[in-house]
């Protein structure tokens, strides 16, 4: 089954190259770095920025609207070299984790600013909906383009998410856009946006969201015996997923003399059930959760001089969480958390040479959490970060290095009976470099080597450190190391039956040492501790194939492939080995194999865009045994939209068919996936 | 090549996807691996149940079977198929009683009934967050941390909700509940000795809110099945164990900062506490007149593992008569001692090691000697014993 998988897509894109070289084409090489990229709206001013060494895999424009996304989560899954942590429904949690270094390693930047969670590191973008987005990319290591904050440095891999900027045509000053999404899980989800133009360089968006659930589905689970005989089949359906969302979000962009500013906002505010893992006798959960978040943002950039730019970011973030536990059956919960973050940073690039930039960035960050938990530490974290880089082009040959300077005071209380016995202050500072390289051997081909080495560290969460009765507050930082060697190749062509071709692949290899992880702690399963103990490797390939075809008179047909292999065992205990051991046994949720086909065809103002997701055998624990494995899992979804003009309205209907084939089947251990679900969606936009 | 053969092309490929078909899982079938050499004694085996990591139903019960010398895993699937999601989520204690073995199944409500040599199911008994079961007299009694649950204060802001625990009264022949007594908060382990049912409240639950943990044990009278009285005895109890003199055994868990775990050594007819020992005790087992207890725990004062306890105690002396009963340095490897058993008849010590708990665990065999026997791979957090055979305490 993996194999015959891995094959079809190898042989596709062997096909594909193949006839590909036969049609000698003698169109002019067109130097952009990515034109198969729907770049829409970018706004270029003065000089053109200095290009990425190594450019993201991204998802924009009607290639991201065809997608049958709900989330941001499910479009990240069609990257490759991205595994999607997904608990289940329209509230669960989706976190995503980057070539096996674990979720805490990625950094999630929303229009240029990361989205920070001091209390777990985690960022559940399943509640970032894909509403109000026009891009999303994810670098492996960091962007490498130089001219930004220095936070910007300190991740393992990154997304950026990039929300709509507005656009006016014509006389026009105000664009409307209302949108109605409804179908499966008693989904009802209305959303509105205001573009308004007040001149020509200022120019504002107001989007409002809400999202309402019941989140229930059927799931079935069953096993078999060996002679494929059914010893027992169950379905029931899933309760206590249910959610309610508001979003509202302002935006505010401006352009000046050789720059560019941006204010905005983001709140949001949701109650969600928690539906719980499914067990034997329990088929229930009412676990409740409430979320507000909210932050303000602002950039500005200008170019100075001629050979200088700058740029100043800054935000202010407040999240409140609470979690209710009224379940009589289980230790009744009632927590509620606060946590607060201001950052500041200013980026700074000097030209030396047309082809030699340096860039110096400045950061400071606070975050505090507060909460209602008993003899609670209320930590603080003052980060300090200093970014120095440059980039420097010889003839075909980019290259990119930076330096990050991390410097970390952790300020917390003992306090135990109400009573503060101690205040602490722990004080740590690192560096870290990374480098970036791309080479172009040829001239007259579209064909790029590109390599890149980085190590950078993770901070302990502040539940790492300081849950109550559960954190370790001498935990390290845990490291990531990566080393990437890989190739991109691109045909562009005007007509013809390919008008364009791309093939990506990279090899790479990653350790994780230190790595956080809970070890318990003493006398039943309600006692853990964090220590810095785990070691992971990870040898794994990447490959993306993307082929754009001209079949007929307005008949366009796009095809995306993606393919990931990847190897992540366990080096923790070298002692544990033999029948159940862990060591060098393949880390919990990561295949072996996994993949992804999107195919989308236009015929005028019809789109029809079929996807399929593939993720492979892999095991809940890195002791490869029977009871952790978990079978592959692949699901085909369909869509179609119709666009047409009435007036001076546009109307866009849609309709969605997920899970096609109708297969359950569990992402994380006993927390079942929809079965075929459906979705329609109108838009209007005035 | 012809337009028609690259769609012919790609409609190949499409169908190749959308043909492949997800493969079932497979249940478990009973696993059988040689251990040592056979061994012939009234005790014909024990049973070991391995708890399961939470939320992960993984809950499982393996045998040793002495006289093949031979240890089987996944018994229970393998009798039982077709039970949907298999044996449950945390498996916190086991007991023989009669013909039937019972199985307290903690996160999934239940105490399975199997029949104690063939393992074929018989039944179950709904009881929520149950935790400890023992038998007289043709019932059986499991403490539940789920009775009824309690306000306190005076406003909304002060006020102090939290919840006491029961002990349910099962009848053994119907597999019905008859009657349930209301005790303390989270009530664990539990001993019946001369017509009273001794349980310990351990309140952890409310570690860290303003009422603290519980600090006693409740009496229960069989013959009315009331509390009688509550003996104060330390911080968060866990353990609890009768010797035949009517000494009962309890040992509590500390609070993990400056209260370390104890043992205290009570006497059920003096009704007075008798001694108190300074020994960490995670999990004890009663055999004869030695106590043997074990324990590894983070200390949050150290930043780190004490040492690991393994001691046997003289019931009859009240000394600790060996502080290490591992003698070959095995201790050393063993990374969470959770689970202790000893043979009545041949006194071979077994101790589990729970490992990081997302893995199989071991079992360990020692002799008298202290020196490993054999190691075995069970399964995920074995924990918990029942020696199996004639004219034996089977508990």
């Amino acid at each position: 089954m993996l194999k015959r998988i891995a094959m079809s897509l190898l042989a596709i894109v062997a096909c594909c190259l193949c006839l590909e070289a036969q049609e000698v084409s003698s169109v002019p090489q067109i130097k952009e770095i990515d034109t198969l990229q729907y770049l829409e709206n970018v706004i270029v001013y003065g000089r053109k920025p200095y290009a990425e060494v190594i450019p993201a895999q991204t998802l924009g424009g009607k290639k991201l609207e065809g997608l049958n996304s709900h989330s941001i989560a499910d479009a990240i899954r069609y990257f490759s070299g991205v595994q999607v942590k997904d608990y289940g429904g329209v509230g669960g949690i989706k976190t995503i984790d980057i070539r096996s270094m674990g979720t805490n390693h990625l950094g999630v930047f929303y229009d240029g600013i990361q989205l920070g969670n001091a209390q777990n590191g985690q960022i559940d973008l399943g509640r970032f909906s894909l509403d109000n987005i026009e891009e999303i990319s994810l670098y492996n290591g960091q962007k490498s383009e130089i001219f930004q904050p220095a936070r910007d440095y300190g991740s393992a891999g990154t997304v950026y998410i990039k929300t709509r900027r507005p656009k006016f045509s014509g006389e026009k000053n105000n664009n409307f856009n209302v949108t109605m999404r409804t179908g499966s899980f008693g989904l009802a989800n209305p959303s509105l946006r205001w573009e308004h133009r007040f001149s020509r360089n200022v120019s504002m968006s107001l989007n409002a969201e809400y999202t309402y659930a019941t989140g229930q589905y059927h799931f079935r689970y069953r096993k078999k015996f060996s002679d494929g005989t059914i010893a027992w089949d169950t379905t029931a359906v899933r309760k206590n997923g249910d959610v309610q969302a508001l979003r509202v979000e302002g935006a505010v962009f401006g352009a000046i003399e050789d720059g560019k500013w941006n204010a905005k906002f983001y709140y949001y505010d949701s109650e969600r059930g928690i539906p719980g893992a499914i067990v034997n006798n329990v088929w229930m959960n009412s676990q409740r959760q409430w979320d507000r978040n909210f932050f303000a943002q602002g950039s500005w950039q200008k170019r100075l001089s001629e050979k200088f730019e700058m740029m100043v970011n800054a935000k202010y973030a407040r999240d409140f969480m609470h979690y209710h536990n009224p379940d009589t059956t289980l230790m009744l919960v009632d927590n509620k958390f606060w946590q607060d973050e201001i950052y500041i940073s200013s980026a700074n690039k000097y030209t030396i040479l047309p082809d030699w930039d340096v860039n110096l960035s400045v950061d400071y960050k606070w975050n505090y959490l507060n909460s209602t938990l008993t003899n609670f530490s209320y930590p603080q974290r003052h980060t300090a970060l200093v970014a120095l880089a440059t980039a420097r082009t010889w003839h075909r040959f980019k290259c990119q290095a930076s330096l990050l300077y991390t410097m970390i005071d952790d300020r917390y209380k003992t306090i135990y009976q109400g009573q503060t016995l101690a205040r602490h202050s722990k004080w740590m500072h690192k560096f870290t470099p990374a480098v970036f390289m791309n080479y172009q051997p040829i001239q007259r081909y579209d064909f790029y080597l590109r390599a890149f080495y980085k190590r950078i560290f993770r901070m302990p969460t502040f539940n790492d450190l300081f849950y109550t009765d559960m954190g370790n507050a001498n935990l390290r930082p845990e490291y990531a190391n990566q080393f990437d060697l890989g190739f991109w190749y691109q045909r562009l062509r005007e007509d013809g039956f390919f008008t364009g071709l791309k093939f990506t692949a990279d090899a790479y290899y990653n350790t994780i040492t230190d790595k956080i992880i809970a070890v318990p702690s003493g006398r039943g399963q309600y006692r853990w501790t964090m220590m810095n103990i785990g070691k992971v490797r990870i040898m794994g390939v990447d490959v993306t194939a993307r082929a754009t075809m001209h079949l007929a008179r307005d008949f366009n047909l796009d095809i995306n492939l993606s393919y990931t292999y990847q190897k992540a065992r366990d080096y923790t205990d070298p002692e544990d080995t033999g029948f159940g051991g862990t060591y060098k046994g393949q880390i919990a949720y990561i295949p072996w194999h996994s993949g992804s086909v999107v195919g989308r065809a236009t015929w005028r103002d019809l789109d029809v865009n079929y996807s399929f997701i593939y993720v492979g055998e892999r095991y809940s624990s890195s002791c490869n045994e029977r009871s952790y494995h978990q079978p592959p899992w692949y699901t085909h979804d369909l869509s179609a939209s119709y666009t047409f003009t009435l007036g001076s309205t546009k109307f866009k209907v849609a309709a969605e068919v997920n899970n096609l084939f109708n297969q359950y089947y569990d992402v994380i251990i006993n927390y079942p996936m929809p079965g075929r679900n459906y979705k329609l969606i109108l838009k209007f936009d005035f | 090549m012809k337009f028609s053969h690259k769609i012919l092309l790609l409609s190949i490929l499409v169908l190749a996807l959308l043909g492949s078909c997800r493969e079932d899982e497979v249940i478990y079938i009973k696993e059988t691996v040689p251990v040592t050499q056979p061994e012939y004694t009234s005790v014909d085996g024990f049973y070991l149940l391995n708890e399961g990591a939470m939320s992960r139903d993984l809950a499982s019960l393996d045998y040793y079977n002495y006289s093949t010398g031979e240890y089987e895993r996944d018994v229970y699937t393998d009798a039982n198929p077709t039970v949907v999601m298999e044996l449950g989520d945390v498996g916190n204690d086991i007991g023989i009683y009669g013909s039937k073995l019972y199985m307290v199944i903690n996160c999934s409500n239940k105490v399975e009934v199997v029949d104690k040599r063939s393992v074929k199911r018989i039944g179950q008994i709904d009881i929520p967050n149950c935790r400890y079961i023992k038998f007289h007299q043709g019932y059986a009694y499991v403490s539940s941390y789920v009775g009824p649950v309690v306000l306190e204060g005076d406003n909304s802001d002060d006020e102090d909700v939290y919840q006491l625990g029961a002990v349910f009264k099962v009848d053994t022949t119907t597999l019905e509940i008859v009657d349930k007594c209301v005790v303390g908060r989270q009530p664990d382990e539990l001993d019946i000795v001369d017509g009273k049912i001794y349980v310990t409240n351990s309140g952890g639950y409310s570690q860290g809110s303003k009422i603290g943990y519980e600090n006693t044990v409740s009496v229960i009278d069989i013959e009315t099945f009331k509390e009688e009285e509550r003996i104060p005895v330390a911080i968060n109890l866990l353990g609890c164990k009768c010797d035949r003199r009517g000494i009962l055994w309890v040992s509590s868990r500390g609070d993990y900062h400056g209260t370390p775990s104890m043992l205290y050594a009570y006497d059920t007819q003096k009704r007075r506490m008798v001694k108190t020992f300074d020994v960490r005790a995670g999990n004890m087992w009663m055999d004869g007149d030695s106590l043997y207890v074990i324990s590894k725990e983070w200390s949050y004062m150290s930043q780190g593992f004490a040492n690991g306890t393994y001691a046997i105690i003289n019931t009859k002396t009240l000394e600790v008569v060996n502080e290490n009963f591992i003698t070959d340095g095995t201790d050393a490897r063993i990374v969470q001692p959770y689970g202790i058993a000893v043979n009545p008849i041949t006194k071979d010590i077994y101790v589990t090691d729970g490992l990081n708990f997302v893995q199989f665990g071991f079992l360990y065999c020692f002799g008298q000697d202290g020196k490993m026997k054999w190691r075995i791979r069970a399964g995920n957090i074995p924990a918990h014993f029942a020696f199996l055979g004639d004219n034996i305490n089977e508990q």
